[in-house]
């Protein structure tokens, strides 16, 4: 019975094509695999992953999300990249440089990359620094509109040397100078690809949906939003991969993505699971596989407004100069920390997806701080507030002072765990005698547009909830969050990150010296410091660190995960039993 | 006729152009931002988010970016998605063959079951199998499809492992043991959908051949000597058929929108999949498109169905 050939032609929109043109599902736009077998979850040689979110494009530099660079890394490498313990394994890269092997110069102004000898492209082509370099000139070219450029913003130059050798120069000396070409990031394009799609016309460029990479695998199939396939790249360096394809699967919603592995076994991955601990320990229960949870450097945390909401001052609110009424006073902050019972966040909404954070930096582990500790205690908190003066003067119900009633607005982004989060708080502030609004604000506008005065970046309420992430090790620029010359403001549209516009001259200081520290102790004392004062001050109330749960067949094996990279960075090693 | 014809369609084109006009405005002057996704990453600078609008084209002025997206989709590749970096019109080529196979499956089946159904009803009308019929619709109207669908996937996928819950959209059909796993993986979206169109299309016709029923010439027909076959065939179906045609010409478009919800459950990477991941990731010119061509198609089929009434009924000319 062959049925391929019919209305392959895209015009079938008359009614009376409809029953034929059922048959076009059969029609295969690459047409490429038909000598590849019909499988199933349990054929050894293909492994079926289930995204909920489905990837959107294989160029991990134009990507508006992480699933993107889950889907890019079985094809694009980036030079190195970090392992779960936070040391470097090289990649493309022949070695790491470091001050010893001369790589990084001893006034940390450069670094000088080796790469692989006879590394090539799954097109054939030889892999060389002039692809390094462009890589750089495609991320930094304005008009290309990339998504990743962060790292390479203290970029002076990158060159080749020859054609092993890169070399990059920072503007200044850089105590962090392994971010650029490293990680998710740092994946590196094929110039022969792309070259002649350096510009506003990068988003047209043939290599973003069949991505030509030195990686294992090569992408055979890909429907935007819904399937990758991909299959050995037959010029790769290493080991042959034990899987002879890849399907990857996206859309749908997370509690069903897990099902399909724990409990029917239809997919053998499912990736960044979210739901309910008890959902997953009955789906658990079905025997066809197990959850894995990674820390991850994201930590979900409370943001408190320092400037008044409630209070124009030249068109706009929340004016930096302008303090909060009541947010402003440290006892009140700290009153607000105490009567949030994070355990039970946790525990609750989180389960083994998230630990109680006490910290603003919680990752990675060598710059955490011991110092913080977390309490639950609503008694202390009262007797905190009744000590500043808040006391319920008029009997309303909530405490007051100078005739300020101390109302809070507490907005996040329509979610359902956040919700919640958002009703355990109300509940606890409100028993210590606070009157407590939430809001949620649909995420596309409560992340998006920062004109928009709704926006996260604008915080026109009081206290806001959602998790904000350091992407790498050296999490200098993750620091800078609460830096005064960050302060979102009217002047700047709202563009900075500070939008506590929390502002304190001792952190500022502690920031300026990181700038210029290289010594690796020394660091760690600046972050931990300056870790320390936020959360001594209460600039910020941490509620937990979040991990990524995926769910994982029994039949896996190899998985090697790390909180800085792609799940699927190491997915050539993965196996079936 | 061809005059009637003529006209219909100069007036269909201001009207086009002006759905365009409000839907774009309205998409436009919605809150929400492509760029939402970035924004809890702290790799987006400020700089690199104006860049990243620039490349989208949103720094420029509302009417500016209506007439580039008209200009694109009269040529044809209605422009390039923000979030996808590849033509709109790719997209839907890509997905609307598994849309036309799943919801036009559903959609030709519904009606050849609602007819006979609806039929027999009317004419058996207040008896045990009318009463069961007309239950049976209403439940299949009234369950909405994600839940009949969650009830299928605990039962078909879960209890009894029979079937898939995940559509896959790279299976090739090229011989009898790929077309079962097709028939396989298609079945449970497919009779979610047709559950419900039965249900709908069933209680229009019956209510429409009841109505003719009663009238007239239907007793003047029975009086001449015809068979009930032949007043049924010749006389009642004929008129009871204008409004069942104004529905179902009217129900087409909606089969090349596909089925939101059903699609999303069952994970079939059809246009209501993409309508729905589109408007969440404020994906403007994917929705735009999409809206638009179901904007098209409504003129169009509405057009067929005043054609329609002119073979069903010879006293009704242009």
């Amino acid at each position: 019975m062959r049925l391929r050939t019919f209305a392959c032609r895209p015009l079938v929109l008359s009614a009376v094509a409809l029953l034929g043109a059922g048959w076009v599902s059969a029609c295969n736009p690459a047409g490429t695999n038909t000598d590849s077998t019909e499988t199933s979850a349990a054929d050894v040689g293909t492994l079926k992953l289930l995204y909920w979110q489905a990837p959107t494009t294989l160029n991990p530099h134009l990507s508006p999300g992480s699933k993107d660079r889950e889907a890019a890394s079985p094809v694009l490498e980036p030079l190195a990249a970090y392992t779960a313990d936070e040391t470097l394994e090289p990649i493309l890269a022949a070695e790491i440089p470091t001050t010893e092997n001369g790589g990084i110069s001893a006034d940390r102004t450069t670094v000088t990359w080796r790469l692989k000898e006879g590394v090539l492209w799954s097109d054939g082509e030889a892999f060389d620094a002039d692809d390094v370099v462009f890589t750089y000139r495609f991320i930094t070219t304005p008009e290309v509109g990339a998504t990743s450029g962060e790292f390479y913003g203290d970029v002076e130059s990158v060159e080749a040397v020859d054609a092993q050798t890169v070399k990059i120069t920072f503007k200044q000396p850089t105590p962090a100078p392994m971010s650029p070409f490293v990680g998710g990031s740092g994946m590196i394009l094929p110039e022969h690809v792309f070259g002649d799609y350096l510009g506003a016309n990068a988003r047209s460029a043939p290599g973003n949906t069949a991505p030509v990479g030195t990686n294992a695998f090569q992408v055979t199939e890909f429907k935007s939003g819904d399937t990758v396939v991909y299959e050995p790249n037959p010029n790769f360096r290493g080991e042959v991969p034990s899987f002879t394809r890849i399907e990857l699967k996206g859309g749908g919603d997370t509690v069903s993505a897990a099902r399909a592995v724990l409990q029917t076994g239809e997919s053998d991955y499912a990736w960044n699971v979210q739901a309910e601990p008890a959902v997953l320990t009955s789906l658990e229960a079905g025997g066809k596989g197990a959850m894995t949870y990674v820390p991850k450097p994201a930590m979900e945390r409370i943001y408190i407004n320092f400037s008044d909401p409630n209070k124009e001052v030249n068109g706009e609110r929340s004016q930096k100069d302008t303090p909060h009424p009541f947010l402003s006073e440290k006892p009140v902050r700290e009153a607000i920390s105490l009567a949030i019972d994070r355990e039970t966040i946790t525990t609750q909404l989180y389960g083994e997806a998230g630990t109680v954070a006490t910290n603003f930096l919680v990752s990675p582990e060598k710059y955490a701080s011991a110092n913080t500790e977390y309490e639950f205690n609503l008694e202390k908190a009262a007797a905190l507030l009744d000590e500043a003066g808040w006391k319920d003067t008029n009997g309303d119900g909530v405490r007051d002072k100078d005739g300020v009633e101390m109302t809070i607005l507490f907005t996040s982004s329509v979610n359902p765990v956040r919700q919640k989060t958002q009703e355990i708080v109300k509940q606890s502030l409100e028993s210590i005698g606070m009157s407590v609004e939430l809001k949620s604000v649909e995420a596309g506008v409560y992340f998006g547009d920062a004109t928009n005065p709704d926006s996260v970046h604008q915080f026109n309420s009081d206290l806001q909830l959602f998790t904000f992430d350091s992407e790498t090790p050296e999490p200098d620029s993750y620091m800078e969050l609460y830096a005064c010359d960050q302060i979102s403001q009217k002047e700047n549209q709202w563009s900075k990150e500070n939008s506590s516009r929390y502002c304190n001259l001792e952190y500022d200081a502690l920031l300026d010296q990181l700038a210029t520290e290289v010594d690796p102790q020394k660091r760690t004392d600046l972050f931990v410091a300056m870790n320390d004062l936020l959360i001594e001050d209460v600039a910020l109330i941490p509620l937990v660190q979040r991990s990524e749960g995926y769910a994982i067949a029994s039949s896996l094996t190899g998985l090697d995960f790390t909180p800085w990279a792609a799940s699927t960075w190491k997915i050539n090693s993965w196996g079936k039993q | 006729m061809g005059k009637y014809f003529f006209k219909r369609i100069l007036i269909a084109v201001p009207t086009l152009i002006a759905i365009s006009v409000v839907i774009y405005l309205v998409l436009a002057l919605a809150p929400g931002d492509p760029l939402g996704e970035l924004a809890n990453s702290p790799s987006i600078t400020p700089e690199i988010r104006e860049n990243i609008r620039r490349a989208l084209g949103l720094d420029q002025p509302i009417y500016i970016r209506y007439f580039k997206w008209a200009t694109a989709f009269i040529t044809g590749n209605m422009g390039y998605s923000f979030v996808t970096p590849v033509p709109v019109s790719e997209l839907i080529w890509q997905r609307l063959p598994t849309t036309l196979w799943v919801v036009g499956t559903a959609y030709v089946g519904s009606v050849l079951i609602a007819f006979p159904l609806g039929i027999i009803s009317a004419l058996k009308r207040y008896t045990w199998l009318d009463q069961m019929v007309t239950t049976v619709a209403f439940a299949g109207f009234s369950i909405p499809p994600f839940f009949t669908g969650l009830l299928f996937i605990l039962l078909f996928s879960i209890t009894l492992g029979w079937l898939p819950f995940i559509y896959d959209s790279t299976l090739v059909v090229n011989d009898s043991r790929s077309f079962l796993l097709q028939m396989k993986q298609s079945v449970m979206p497919i009779a979610v959908l047709t559950v419900f169109q039965t249900a709908v299309l069933m209680r229009y016709i019956r209510a429409a051949v009841i109505e003719q029923l009663t009238m007239d010439y239907v007793r003047t027909a029975y009086a001449k000597g015809l068979s009930s076959t032949q007043v049924m065939t010749r006389h009642v179906l004929r008129n009871a058929l204008i409004p069942v045609v104004t529905l179902i010409a009217l129900d087409i478009p909606t089969v090349f929108t596909g089925a939101l919800v059903t699609e999303q459950i069952f994970r079939v990477p059809g246009i209501g999949s993409l309508l729905i991941t589109s408007i969440t990731r404020s994906d403007t010119p994917v929705v735009m498109s999409i809206t638009f061509i179901y904007a098209i198609l409504i003129v169009i089929f509405n057009l067929v169905a005043d054609v329609l009434y002119g073979v069903l009924d010879p006293r009704i000319r242009y």
